[in-house]
């Protein structure tokens, strides 16, 4: 990882005052990142609970529900997350070895990966949308009694919506939708961290922007994977 | 004391830079603490009228100063106020801010550029919710319970609840400020078992902060969906259970009562050794106590629910939880006790605080007891003996030592002394007024009276008529104490470092105000804390 | 001067206990408290500072203090909690022969309704020395049917069903109070609970109810109400009791245990009932398959009521 001079007192251009050297400086940061990621957990953890005590409860309308997606949208959206996923490690890679275009390259990719999750899920949202099933926006039940019998799995006759049917499709939302936030933000992290990269900030020792962000994008990458069984594959 | 009047003026974290906006782009720590304080003073004084307000009315059994909805609507406020920005930011925001680094050994907090952040955080949470307010207010009760909060109520549930989830995110980042610093910033020499137990509280607290805030925060975001798009995940019409709603509420909202407390818990353990100069009896268990409130209090929660609905069999183990979390609180009390004995006791302002907590703080927390005890909590839940408990522990327990914390620092922060006698007769008016408003709600509720009524039976008026008297000489002491500390900043003499002659780096390393870097030179430590024995901090600066 | 009253009536010999259990809890209170403000007053004073030349020893930190200010709390409250554990568990069952009141709860009023049909709003009348068990529920937000007199409450749900009994002793007034937030006439949701001796109560309950109906009619006893609610559905047709009919048997079958499709056991009780007929599909009995149509939007929350005190007075196990 970076240089580390722990009882230097020479202060690094990137140093920054209140800390006593480089070392301090990045033990923190790096402490303050994981702090962050536990909030992270705890806040989709609330949604977690919320599904876990529902899908207890209306066993059939998650069922229904996750056979009403796309799987091969969904399917698609995790390989493209996870290969965004690849694309940050190999940026990471790069900027430990100062290839400043190699680093713009993956960060490219990866927005590129992640724009494509984005149509997808906007696909997806704007199929529900037409279905008339967002849940309080514009919700019908008989178009929706009507798309969950197209998508069944079973060959038992579905005569009405199942119970708790529009929790499955809220919690759809609202753990989706938080995901796709922290997308967006991750956006905004990574345009700026490319203008950071592309005024030369970055150098073999000191890249903690493009590290950090890392372990942010790979978080978001994490909550997918269990979005994607939990909601589709249930 | 040396008048420093015609020696060139000492560079110090008030003097560097007069500008307005030296002072709301300042990353200084010490000066992002006084921004926290000088909110949270409006904030207290809006809550405190909007309780001044209902106690008016509630002197009465009969409606005459406020009709329902808008006496619905104050006790909210003065809930959400009280709660979200001044109890859980209060000690944190403003002591916690300005005395960490400086208690460590450190030029300022790990994150600085963050910690200022916060504030503004906090602030815009802060508009947002006195938006509500004006814009006609909300009337669910700060504990937004659903179906009410989420379907019926026709109040400004969507602003007030985006308001208080703004402000978590003040109380997150802080924490992780603190954890870092506390971690990673400690001078040489200065061992986890040598810090200030104000540190080790504070650190209790912001693991709460850090894992805690962000449940309250998706749960307000769910109420919030719930009425901005229809989602209806409490709605029990569509399958959704309000029960649901309270398990994730209190998940969060208890261990804040944490939050609110263990910072107070830090400064009383400062003020009790300063003025009886001796250390803590018990360090250790003292500050590891903290550490087990914080952990064993995340699984207490359903001690809100007994009448919920909530299994039986759940009921029980979130009782015996509860009484295991009192305990590690009942060893602090009785090492502070302990702490006086043979000890050199001065009862300055913040002792005389700081020894009112601990009776007020230990009647609340003995009535937690009661209500930790399962048929008990049953009659008890939700009248005015719940009231009246959590208030002997936050207001008994945590204004006092809030004020404690804020006379005791006060010099150190401004470099002024406060007139030490107008100190006291506001503490012994506000111990006394506190008294009278409160415990005759204990009263009230044993005998049934529920809370967040607006007109109630006439028999307990008697116990709601000394009430409200008792809130009014409550006010008289709090404005007598704001005075006394605030026209201190009129005098010209500076108090010098240590007027207390008290242990600790804030007071024999460091100016008074200090220097806006802290500590000019680095600072090592060689000795234990609380070590009054050492001579040297006898010794005039 | 007159004593201001301080504490609630004790209307059962359960208020009587819970006040046992109370004092107990003050008097240790009490104790501690006044125990610790004692020695901090004593110390204060003994130990006050006599000068700014005072120097106290050091502090000796002892293990003796931690332990028995952990190990004398930690039994005390140990014996508060067996003993509020088994009062609670005590308060959650109801006997088997309480009279059985149907409670709703709406913004802002109680509606109660007695055995043989006979309705109130907001007052309760019940004979002294009957145990009386109270089935609520909520027609919007979350309730609390409160009997500070008795030391009990109970949250009122929508959506489901919560229970709630209690033993009135001596004929009297007590206070109902709703005690749980509910919006704006919160503090006017209450009421009245009228303990009459039995004769008396037999007396009111055949008198008319104030909007002139007389109570005990065939068509409002809940019993006979949910009789007619189940033929007028042909239940029987599905439900016929014999082996290979469409519906399981469930005429005589409330209070037994039923097991699902899916391998559990479930009690048949009020909220089973209900669900049943609201969502038909979720617990299957097992070996049937989902043909029941679902009820919702026919039956209202009354009728529910009725078919299940329809199902229980048909029940096999001890009526109650």
């Amino acid at each position: 990882m970076s240089n580390t001079s722990s009882t230097s007192t020479e202060h690094k251009p990137y140093q920054q005052h209140h800390f006593d050297s480089m070392h301090q400086q990045t033990q923190s940061t790096l402490l303050g990142i994981w702090l962050f990621m536990a909030q992270e957990i705890l806040f989709f953890g609330g949604l977690f609970t919320a599904y876990t005590v529902y899908r207890i409860l209306y066993p059939t309308a998650w069922h229904l529900g996750a056979a009403s997606q796309n799987l091969w949208l969904g399917t698609l959206n995790t390989v493209v997350l996870i290969g965004s996923s690849v694309t940050i490690v190999m940026a990471v890679h790069a900027a430990r070895h100062n290839q400043r275009m190699q680093v713009m390259k993956w960060f490219a990719l990866t927005l590129i990966l992640g724009s494509v999750f984005f149509g997808v899920k906007a696909m997806e949202y704007g199929t529900k949308w037409d279905h008339h099933m967002v849940p309080g926006l514009r919700w019908d039940d008989g178009h929706a009694l009507h798309t969950i019998r197209e998508h069944a799995h079973s060959d038992t006759e579905i005569t009405e919506l199942p119970p708790g049917i529009q929790l499955y499709y809220s919690l759809y939302f609202v753990m989706t939708g938080m995901h796709a936030l922290h997308m967006v933000i991750g956006f905004g992290l990574a345009i700026w961290i490319m203008i950071k990269n592309a005024r030369g900030c970055f150098n073999a020792e000191y890249y903690p922007h493009v590290e950090y962000f890392g372990l942010y994008w790979h978080f978001v990458d994490i909550v997918w994977i269990f979005l994607f069984p939990l909601l589709y594959l249930v | 004391m040396n008048s420093k009047e015609n020696e060139p003026k000492k560079l110090t974290y008030l003097n560097a830079g007069h500008t307005v906006k030296s002072w709301l782009l300042s990353v200084d720590h010490k000066r992002v603490g006084i921004l926290y304080l000088a909110a949270m003073t409006v904030f207290f004084l809006i809550g405190g009228v909007a309780a001044g307000l209902f106690r008016l009315e509630l002197a009465t059994a009969n409606p005459d100063v406020l009709d329902n909805d808008t006496y619905n609507k104050l006790f909210t406020m003065h809930g959400i106020i009280m709660v979200f920005f001044f109890l859980i930011p209060a000690v944190p925001g403003v002591l916690g801010n300005f005395l960490v680094p400086l208690m460590i050994g450190a030029k300022d907090v790990a994150f600085p550029r963050l910690n200022l952040a916060s504030w503004y955080i906090y602030m815009t949470g802060g508009m947002c919710t006195l938006a509500a307010i004006l814009l006609g207010g909300v009337d669910t009760g700060w504990t937004f319970y659903t179906p009410y909060s989420s379907v019926y109520a026709d109040t400004h549930v969507i602003l007030a609840g985006t308001g208080v989830f703004i402000t978590g995110f003040s109380s997150i980042l802080t924490g992780l400020n603190f954890i870092v610093t506390i971690h990673k910033m400690r001078a040489p020499g200065m061992r986890w078992l040598r810090l200030p137990l104000f540190i080790w509280a504070q650190y209790a607290t912001s693991i709460i902060n850090v894992l805690g805030t962000p449940v309250l925060a998706i749960t307000l975001l769910l109420v919030v969906f719930e009425r901005a798009f229809g989602f209806g995940i409490f709605d029990p019409q569509r399958g959704g259970d309000p029960v649901l709603y309270q398990h994730l509420f209190w998940f969060y909202s208890h261990p804040a009562v944490y939050i609110m407390i263990l910072p107070g818990f830090g400064v009383i353990s400062e003020v009790i050794a300063c003025f009886t100069r001796k250390r803590i009896y018990g360090y250790e268990f003292v500050a590891f106590s903290s550490l087990a409130i914080a952990a064993i209090g995340f699984f207490v929660w359903g001690h809100h629910m007994f009448t919920s609905s909530q299994s039986e069999y759940a009921a029980l183990i979130f009782s015996v939880l509860t009484y295991l979390v009192g305990i590690p609180t009942a060893i602090k009390i009785f090492n502070w006790t302990a702490t006086l004995y043979k000890g050199s006791v001065e009862l300055t302002a913040p002792m005389l605080y700081a020894l009112g907590f601990i009776g007020l703080f230990m009647i609340g927390g003995l009535t937690g007891i009661f209500l930790a005890t399962m048929s008990i909590n049953v009659h008890l839940h939700d009248t005015y003996f719940v009231v009246a408990h959590f208030h002997y522990v936050m207001v008994g327990g945590m204004m006092m030592a809030w004020l404690s914390g804020m006379h005791f620092w006060w010099p150190k922060m401004f470099g002024k002394m406060y007139n030490e006698f107008w100190a006291r007769v506001g503490a012994v008016i506000i111990f006394f007024g506190f008294n009278f408003t409160f415990f005759p709600q204990f009263i009230a509720g044993y005998m049934g009276m529920p809370r967040r009524y607006h007109v109630y039976d006439i028999a307990y008026q008697p116990f709601q008529m000394l009430s409200t008297v008792g809130a009014f000489f409550m006010g008289i002491g709090l404005l007598i104490s704001f005075v006394t500390l605030m026209s201190s900043l009129l005098k010209k003499e500076n108090c010098g470092r240590n007027p207390w002659k008290a242990t600790g780096l804030e007071w024999n390393k460091a100016d008074s105000p200090p220097d806006p870097h802290n500590y000019p030179e680095p600072v090592v430590v060689d000795v234990e804390a609380y070590d009054y024995t050492d001579e040297r901090i006898y010794q005039d600066a | 001067m007159k004593a201001v009253k301080n504490a609630p009536d004790i209307a059962s010999s359960y208020a009587s206990d819970w006040d046992a259990l109370f004092t107990y809890l003050i008097v240790v209170s009490v104790i501690f408290t006044v125990g610790i403000c004692a020695c901090i007053v004593y110390f204060a004073v003994r130990y006050r500072r006599r000068s700014d030349a005072d120097r106290p020893e050091a502090t000796k930190d002892g293990k003796l203090l931690e332990i028995l200010g952990s190990v004398i709390p930690f039994i005390l409250v140990m014996t508060f909690f067996f003993w509020g554990a088994k009062q609670y568990f005590d308060a959650r069952i109801p006997p088997k022969d309480s009279i059985e009141i149907l409670v709703t709860g709406k913004q802002w009023m109680w509606k109660l309704q007695h055995p043989n049909g006979k309705r109130e709003i907001n007052d309760l009348h019940v004979p002294a020395g009957v145990p009386v068990k109270l089935t609520m529920t909520s027609e919007d937000v979350i309730h609390s049917f409160y009997l500070p007199d008795f030391r009990k409450k109970m949250d009122v749900l929508p959506g489901k069903y919560t229970q709630m009994w209690f033993m009135p002793e001596e004929p009297g007034t007590y206070n109902l109070f709703c005690a749980e937030y509910c919006g704006t006439e919160h503090s006017l949701m209450v009421g009245k609970l009228i303990v009459l001796k039995p004769q008396e109560y037999q007396a009111w309950l055949s008198t008319r109810m104030s909007d002139g109906a007389a109570p005990v009619v065939a068509g409002d006893d809940p019993v006979a109400a949910g009789q007619q609610i189940w033929e007028m559905n042909c239940a029987a047709a599905c439900h016929t009791g014999k082996a290979g009919s469409i519906g399981p048997h469930i005429e005589h079958k409330f209070g037994t245990m039923r097991t699902l499709e899916s391998g559990e056991d479930v009690l048949m009780d009020e909220n089973y009932v209900r669900n049943s007929l609201l969502n038909p599909n979720d617990d299957i009995a097992k070996g049937y398959a989902p043909a029941m149509t679902s009820f919702k939007g026919q039956l209202d929350n009354t009728q529910i009521q009725n078919v299940i005190a329809y199902l229980k007075s048909q029940s096999e196990t001890a009526s109650e």
